[in-house]
């Protein structure tokens, strides 16, 4: 007892460390419990409208990009990796291997904000935005097939499915000739502009998380560096890990429901 | 590890001597405007919460004056018909974000939680301090959105009005009702975080004083039930701005689903509001009748049942907004269960002060007025929760009137009795007896005859936010707008005499009121880290019929009837 009141990292008002390392761990569990019933919101209103409109979100979720959504997932667990390897590290007293991994894990967390920028760009790019830039795209689409009679709208999906590399279309053309054709039962674009708007808050919202996660990341790499984090510590550490894994979770589904609602037929 | 304590108390340790003044205490350590903005002190923070839901309590108060005195003439009084909606949006607002969720939490749960349990503080001071920061920046938001012309919605902000039609300045106001929140969920997490791992030895969970059960419950609510509004206001304001979203009907959005979430919040916010209240009256009832409560594990644990039941029953506020007839059924039966815990804790309350020795200082007087005024706002509740009566009295004066009856009637009146109760430990002064007992009764006066007439009025029709009416219904509105007048007057009295005696009151004793609570065992007012050494606890909360504090010793003589004459002050005084 006497030697933990001597300890440097211990705060005023706790009677020892165990005491203290116990407070930070049930807080930050209990935080990502706060965490979960806000994404929560955002599951449970996307999973009602999944029910309502499972057309319209299979088609908008194919617009999607898988090739950035599978390299980001990728960066994120591998980043969870090294998060907890900077746990052990911690622990063991090895203030470079520490700060060796808390730096990787900056910077798979950081090329995954970069991937999606591009992502978000790309999208806004083709005006695949719920509002405006998606109401005057689809419109202009809807136009430009507007001669075509249904049977030749319905050729350019046919062709496709028989080449075994199809080229694909814009979005909004792909959206105006579907209606256009009428085989399928119609793609209401209000729907689909619905599952955008999911698309833009969730991992917007994610996207944040990540920010305020390599923000924590950062002040533990400045901490060890500085002699912060000594082994009796670690636990400042793994509080930050637990939140950091936590918004990788939510990632793994995030990209399923998003990415691969789809049934494989489009980007 | 509970001593043996005979029938008598004949071998409980000696009384603890009066503690000396002690020369630093928490409010003469530093006087500069710094010493309290970069305070870490759970006692310091407590008071700024004090100080400024004080404002928010005043202003809401304010809000709440222009409506009734708008509603003195069946077409409108002094406002205009926006200007009504803005002022009742603004009242609502005002009031339950930055009054009634925070009152008790954050003023008696930050200052005296550490203190009940035997901690030298909560478990995280500089969160604690951030919340009252994040606290006051939501307050900023909303100050902002009344000055630049309030809002219109009402305080529930249903979409698509709020999203789409309203003129008003509804994203600000949305901004400080969300980051107001996790000032809530900062505390809530504090507090749970505290009384899992911050009790001194001997503190077991059977033996935390009510209190501490009921803002456990609360806080439990805050942390699970806040972030799922904090969402839903994020997709609010975001379909506001952007002029498209989920609850967007052009989209195929649906707007029931922002009550159902808005609601899933706002509900389980009503038991963040009134669990503290219980807390509150359950410390107070049993001092102020010298008897130990009566079933205290049921008071505990109906407090968790409050918090857990209190989740699962929402929709009853939409039993007309559509929602499937077999869902409604089930809310329904759902709502009238959450009636069981709350009827739990009245039994024992009234148990408890059957054949004690009551003496009616203000924090008993306010905290029966608690015990009146509750069970006649839950029993009305029953009213709005079967289904056929609620469609009859769906947002009419009666639901008004039965939720004041529970908010002010019940949490206002709670929330008087702990600062009258702890207000002699929070300065070290005692205020006027008489004025306070004064206020008491006046407050409690000025109620009935506010919103009694509400339940009529609203019986025979008269819907709320309407600031128009039929020419019949007159004479209640203006017998109630009277009564708010008395209750205004009520309410004026304690801003005027509390202050006034923190400088020139008696100073007060560490135990005033003899009562058993660890808090009451620290000079008044409490030093810096409120206990020299760790205190022990040796039996339960309540032990009146010992005559025993928490920490087995016995109990000061309680304050009588004649204490409060001066002659006898004196006497007491000299001696």
């Amino acid at each position: 007892m006497a030697n933990a009141h001597a300890s440097p990292v211990l705060k005023h008002h706790f009677e020892d460390l165990g005491q203290q390392h116990a407070c930070e761990r049930l807080g930050m569990w209990m935080f990502l419990a706060t965490e979960i019933l806000f994404f929560g919101g955002l599951f449970a209103a996307y999973t009602i409208y999944r029910m309502l409109y499972p057309h319209e979100f299979e088609i908008a979720s194919s617009f999607m990009d898988r090739k950035i959504a599978t390299v980001n997932t990728v960066f994120l667990i591998t980043s969870s990796l090294t998060m907890t390897l900077a746990i052990r590290c911690a622990k063991l007293g090895d203030r470079a291997g520490l700060i060796r991994n808390l730096i990787l894990t900056v910077a798979l967390g950081t090329a995954f904000m970069v991937m999606k920028g591009f992502e978000y760009a790309h999208e806004f790019h083709e005006n695949l935005a719920p509002g405006k830039l998606f109401r005057a795209e689809y419109a202009k689409a809807t136009e430009s097939v507007a001669k075509l009679s249904p049977a030749a709208a319905a050729e350019y999906f046919k062709a496709d499915a028989a080449s075994a590399h199809p080229a694909h279309a814009h979005w909004a053309a792909e959206l105006a000739l579907k209606n256009k054709a009428g085989a399928d039962e119609v793609v209401d674009s209000g729907k689909v502009q619905m599952f955008l708007c999911f698309y833009f808050v969730m991992t917007g919202i994610h996207g944040i998380h990540i920010i305020v996660g390599l923000g924590c990341i950062l002040w533990l790499v400045y901490e060890a560096a500085t002699g912060g984090i000594p082994p009796e510590n670690y636990s400042t550490v793994e509080v930050v890990s637990l939140y950091w894994h936590l918004v990788d979770a939510i990632w793994l589904f995030l990209m399923p429901l998003l990415y691969l609602a789809g049934a494989g037929m489009g980007h | 590890m509970s001593i043996a304590v005979p029938t008598g108390g004949a071998v409980a340790a000696p009384p603890p001597p009066e503690p000396e003044p002690v020369p630093v205490n928490y409010l003469n350590n530093g006087y500069s405007i710094w010493s309290w903005l970069f305070t870490v002190d759970h006692k310091r923070i407590g008071l700024l919460y004090l100080v400024s839901i004080s404002v928010f309590f005043a202003l809401g108060g304010l809000f709440a004056a222009l409506v009734r005195t708008n509603l003195l003439s069946p077409t409108g009084a002094i406002l205009s018909e926006d200007a009504y909606n803005r002022a009742f949006t603004a009242h609502g607002v005002l009031m339950l974000f930055f009054f009634l969720i925070p009152a008790v939490p954050g003023v008696f749960g930050n200052f005296f939680i550490p203190m009940m349990i035997g901690a030298k503080d909560l478990a995280f001071p500089k969160l604690n301090l951030a919340s009252w920061y994040v606290f006051m920046v939501g307050a900023m938001c909303a100050a902002w959105a009344v000055l630049v012309g309030g809002i219109d919605t009402g305080w529930t902000l249903y979409p698509p009005y709020s999203s789409r039609a309203s003129q008003a300045a509804v994203v600000p106001g949305v901004l400080g009702a969300f980051i107001s929140g996790f000032s809530s969920i900062m505390t809530g997490l504090n507090i749970m975080v505290t009384v899992h791992k911050m009790r001194a030895p001997g503190m077991t969970w059977g033996r935390l004083p009510l209190f501490v059960w009921a803002l456990y419950a609360t806080s439990l609510i805050q942390l699970l039930a806040t972030p799922v509004v904090a969402i839903t206001l994020v997709l609010l304001m975001a379909e506001r701005m952007m002029g498209i979203g989920i609850f967007d009907p052009s989209i195929g959005g649906d707007p029931v689903l922002f009550q159902h979430l808005f609601w899933f919040y706002s509900h389980p916010a009503v038991y963040i509001m009134i669990l503290p209240g219980m807390g509150v009256v359950s410390e107070i009832l049993t001092c102020f009748s010298r008897k130990n409560i009566f079933g205290y594990s049921a008071v505990a644990w109906s407090s968790a049942g409050i918090a857990v039941v209190g989740f699962l029953l929402w929709a009853h506020h939409m039993f007309v907004a559509g929602i499937s007839f077999y869902a409604a059924m089930l809310f329904s039966l759902l709502s009238m269960l959450v009636a069981v815990p709350s009827a739990i804790k009245m039994f024992n309350w009234t148990a408890t002060l059957y054949r004690g020795s009551i003496t009616f200082h203000a924090p008993m007087l306010l905290s029966i007025g608690f015990l009146v005024l509750f069970t006649i706002g839950g029993l009305t509740g029953l009213f709005l929760a079967t289904l056929g009566t609620d469609i009859h009295l769906h947002d009419t004066y009666f639901v008004v009137a039965h939720f004041h009856f529970v908010m002010v009637g019940g949490m206002v009146l709670a929330y008087m009795a702990a600062v009258h109760f702890w207000w002699p430990k929070m300065t070290g002064r005692m205020y006027s007896d008489f004025w306070s007992r004064l206020s008491a009764v006046i407050i409690i006066v000025g109620f009935f005859f506010t919103f009694i007439p509400q339940f009529v009025a609203g019986y025979y029709g008269m819907p709320r936010r309407y600031p128009n009416y039929p020419a019949e219904l007159q004479w209640l509105n203006v017998m109630s707008t009277a009564g708010s007048s008395v209750l205004g007057l009520g309410y004026l009295m304690p801003a005027i005499y509390l202050p006034l005696s923190f400088f020139t009151g008696k100073r007060a004793t560490a135990n005033p009121w003899s009562a058993t609570g660890l808090e009451w065992q620290t000079p008044s007012p409490p030093h810096v880290h409120n206990f020299d050494t760790t205190p022990v606890v040796v039996c339960g909360p309540y032990e009146y019929s010992l005559g025993v504090d928490q920490q087995g010793r016995t109990l000061p003589p309680p304050p009588n009837e004649t204490n409060a004459e001066p002659d006898a002050q004196k006497e007491a005084n000299g001696g």
